[in-house]
């Protein structure tokens, strides 16, 4: 064992590769080895967002909870209580919260994500790393939120009377979904965001349109059927009506809509990266 | 055998500095402008990343045509006055930048040390941003973890590992950074100016454990002001001026070179507009500097107690004045002086478009040696204009007096009496 790590050691240090430091123009490809190189700093970076959000605080992870919590409350009395919104006959406070956990999920990450190049210069005007890591950092960090809102809902559904169903399982599709999503769109905007301060003040904006186009506060039955296949190509719309049916178990999975927004995901992703690519070499200089 | 292990071929990298804005002297103009900000705000945001060719006025060649090569296991320190690119070489071997022109191959393993602490956060614990440090300096979490205690008893933060980094003194928090910083185990390490921090005594823990790091074959670029450091340190220095490579060899000769421009004028110095080490972002400039004896005459030689005139010519004077600081070095690169106009209570508003100003020290008071002079001009508010560095230099020599020590800069006599017999 001792030989076995002292190996590894000396084939690491024995190890030299060449860089070559030149302008670079035009695309760039993804150096997805080196990123899996930098994977304990994404890890010690992930634990810092994690560990340090809610020090100092003293309601602590709560904050996890009370956040979407307080939403629900607020948005059942509204939207469910005044603008007598349906919601499928699931009672109100449920199906908004089923909703709002995906949703906290996107709309905290989305803001961080974009943020990150800019909250993060003292760092990469020091020191090389892929610079991806920034905006990708947040989105695997409130995943500990996340975690935490979701285990609300079965307190909730047991509340309701609700008993899990098996669609449960489908969970896991839409989770990757709404992290892809997430992800290719923070990466989009943090690019941005480093040029053109204006997206960190816009992001907000953008961020409330975004939910009142998803699901959130309405079921997709309360819209008319056309809008459906233009709304599909929003991840989010697939995700959080997703996450009801996999969650309650009452309408069907969506397929359709989910089939069509990890489409678009997919491509936000990849767009997203090659594009950070493209920009990353500017990224010291303009910040 | 080849054993270079960094090459530098022609690398240049320009800037873009902002251009100062337009001030509008009307109500409409203003407002005009205020309509169609947007677009030309989009224009000078976007113009940061695009270049056309054509050399603006406010683009800057921050390292012009620079090349040297590395052998492995060397130490070399690289020096020159501010400006001169120094970061922005260091900042593109670490791959923080990238160059405008040229390229460099560097290989093996970086690890840059540009700032100590990058990625501190303060709420975390000293344990917690160990890691996070490490890992962000590039060290994986086995290597922090074989080396952390070591770490710790190097930091000498001691029970304070737990405690969140915002409380620590800011000694603690230097050291604590330091001492993870002084366990990189990189090919090559390039370190800027991070020794400038700390107390006296863990300023040389850090050098000891600097050189013990450079002595085990590794490769270290190290960028300092301090001329004693890099003698120590260092056996090839690289002088850079003006984003070029003035002079690359021995380190006591390039030191020689830099702390004595032999081309300093003395007496009486017209100050082109091209002369070297100039930085003149704003219309007010100095023109010539002369140094005057007490007869006001120009002399390039003076006593220890002779009292000293600067007359400064400036050109492109505006009604709303000016400031003046003159700023006297030694050969060693300390600041001797740094005489400042506002502390002179003249008034410098409306003197018409060109004027000559004279400051007099009634007493030198300095040891013997080789004095040079910059200037700074700042406008009325104090932002710099045009500073102008070894604009001229003078001598001091020690004829009629008694023996003067050499050990301090300062030559004071004293006023000596016996109180008690």
């Amino acid at each position: 064992m001792v030989l076995r790590e002292l190996q590894m050691k000396s084939n690491s240090s024995s190890f030299t590769r060449e860089i070559i430091i030149k302008p670079k123009t035009g695309w760039q490809i993804i150096n997805w080895k080196e990123l899996k190189e930098y994977k304990d700093l994404i890890y010690f970076l992930v634990l810092r967002d994690v560990t340090s959000l809610y020090k100092q605080t003293v309601l602590g992870f709560s904050w996890a909870i009370l956040r979407p919590f307080i939403k629900m409350v607020i948005f059942s009395v509204v939207f469910g209580g005044l603008a007598k919104i349906p919601s499928d006959g699931i009672p109100y406070p449920l199906f908004v919260y089923a909703g709002l956990v995906p949703w906290e999920y996107f709309s905290t990450s989305l803001t961080k994500s974009t943020g990150s190049l800019i909250t993060g210069v003292g760092i990469y005007t020091k020191v090389y790393f892929p610079r991806l890591i920034l905006p990708i950092v947040p989105c695997i960090a409130i995943l500990v939120d996340f975690a935490i809102a979701l285990s609300i809902v079965f307190i909730l559904m047991l509340y309701y009377g609700y008993a899990l169903s098996i669609t449960i399982l489908y969970l896991p599709i839409l989770m990757i979904l709404m992290i892809l999503f997430t992800t290719g769109l923070g990466i989009w905007l943090s690019a941005l965001a480093i040029q053109y301060r204006d997206v960190t003040h816009g992001v907000q904006f953008l961020v409330q349109i975004l939910m009142y186009a998803a699901p959130v506060i309405y079921p997709i039955s309360w819209l008319p059927e056309s809008y459906r296949i233009y709304l599909a190509i929003y991840p989010m719309y697939g995700v959080i009506e997703g996450f009801r049916a996999a969650l309650l178990g009452q309408n069907a999975m969506p397929w359709d809509i989910i089939g069509m927004g990890a489409i678009s995901a997919f491509v936000m992703l990849i767009s997203g990266a090659y594009y950070f690519k493209r920009k990353e070499r500017i990224f010291a200089d303009v910040a | 055998m080849n054993d270079t292990i960094i090459k530098v071929d022609n690398l240049s990298k320009r800037y873009r500095i902002g251009v100062q804005d337009v001030i509008h002297d009307s109500l409409i103009a203003s407002i005009f402008s205020w309509v169609k900000s947007p677009i030309s705000n989009f224009r000078r945001v976007q113009k940061l990343s695009k270049f056309n060719g054509e050399d603006g006025q406010d683009i800057i060649w921050a390292l012009k045509d620079i090349s040297f090569n590395v052998k492995k296991g060397e130490i070399i320190g690289i020096i020159g006055r501010n400006g001169a690119g120094k970061s922005t070489l260091l900042k593109i071997l670490s791959r923080i930048v990238e160059p405008t022109d040229g390229q460099a191959s560097v290989y093996g393993r970086v690890a840059s040390l540009l700032e100590i602490g990058t990625g501190f956060h303060r709420e975390l614990s000293g344990r917690e941003n160990i890691y996070l440090n490490g890992t962000i300096l590039g060290m994986t979490k086995n290597e922090i973890k074989e080396n952390f205690d070591e770490i710790v008893e190097f930091s000498e933060i001691g029970k304070f590992l737990d405690t969140p980094v915002k409380r620590y003194s800011s000694g603690m928090y230097v050291r604590l950074a330091f001492a993870v910083a002084a366990h990189l185990n990189p090919e090559i390490l390039i370190v800027d100016e991070v020794l400038a921090v700390g107390d006296a005594a863990f300023q040389k823990k850090c050098l000891g454990k600097m050189s013990e790091t450079a002595k085990s074959g590794r490769t270290v670029l190290f960028v300092s002001h301090n001329m004693h450091t890099i003698q120590d340190l260092c056996d090839r220095t690289i002088l850079l001026e003006d984003g070029k490579v003035a002079l690359d060899g021995d380190t006591s000769e390039v030191i020689k070179h830099y702390l004595q421009p032999e081309m300093m004028k003395t007496g009486e110095s017209d100050l082109t507009d091209d002369f070297r080490s100039r930085k003149s972002p704003g219309k007010l400039r100095a023109k010539a500097i002369r140094i005057l004896d007490k007869n006001n005459e120009i002399c390039s030689t003076y006593e220890i107690n002779d009292p000293i005139n600067i007359e400064l010519d400036i050109t492109n004077v505006n009604d709303n004045g000016f400031a003046v600081s003159f700023l006297i070095f030694n050969q060693q690169g300390a600041l001797v002086y740094h005489i400042r106009s506002q502390d002179g209570n003249i008034i410098t508003k409306n003197l018409g478009s060109a004027a000559t100003i004279r400051m007099t020290i009634p007493r030198l008071n300095i040891i013997q040696g080789r004095y040079s002079v910059d200037v700074w001009l700042g406008n009325h508010l104090d932002l710099l204009e045009d500073h102008v560095e070894s604009t001229i230099s003078f001598e001091v020599v020690n004829r009629g007096h008694s023996k003067v020590p050499l050990r301090s800069i300062i030559h004071e006599t004293g006023k000596w009496q016996i109180i008690k017999n």
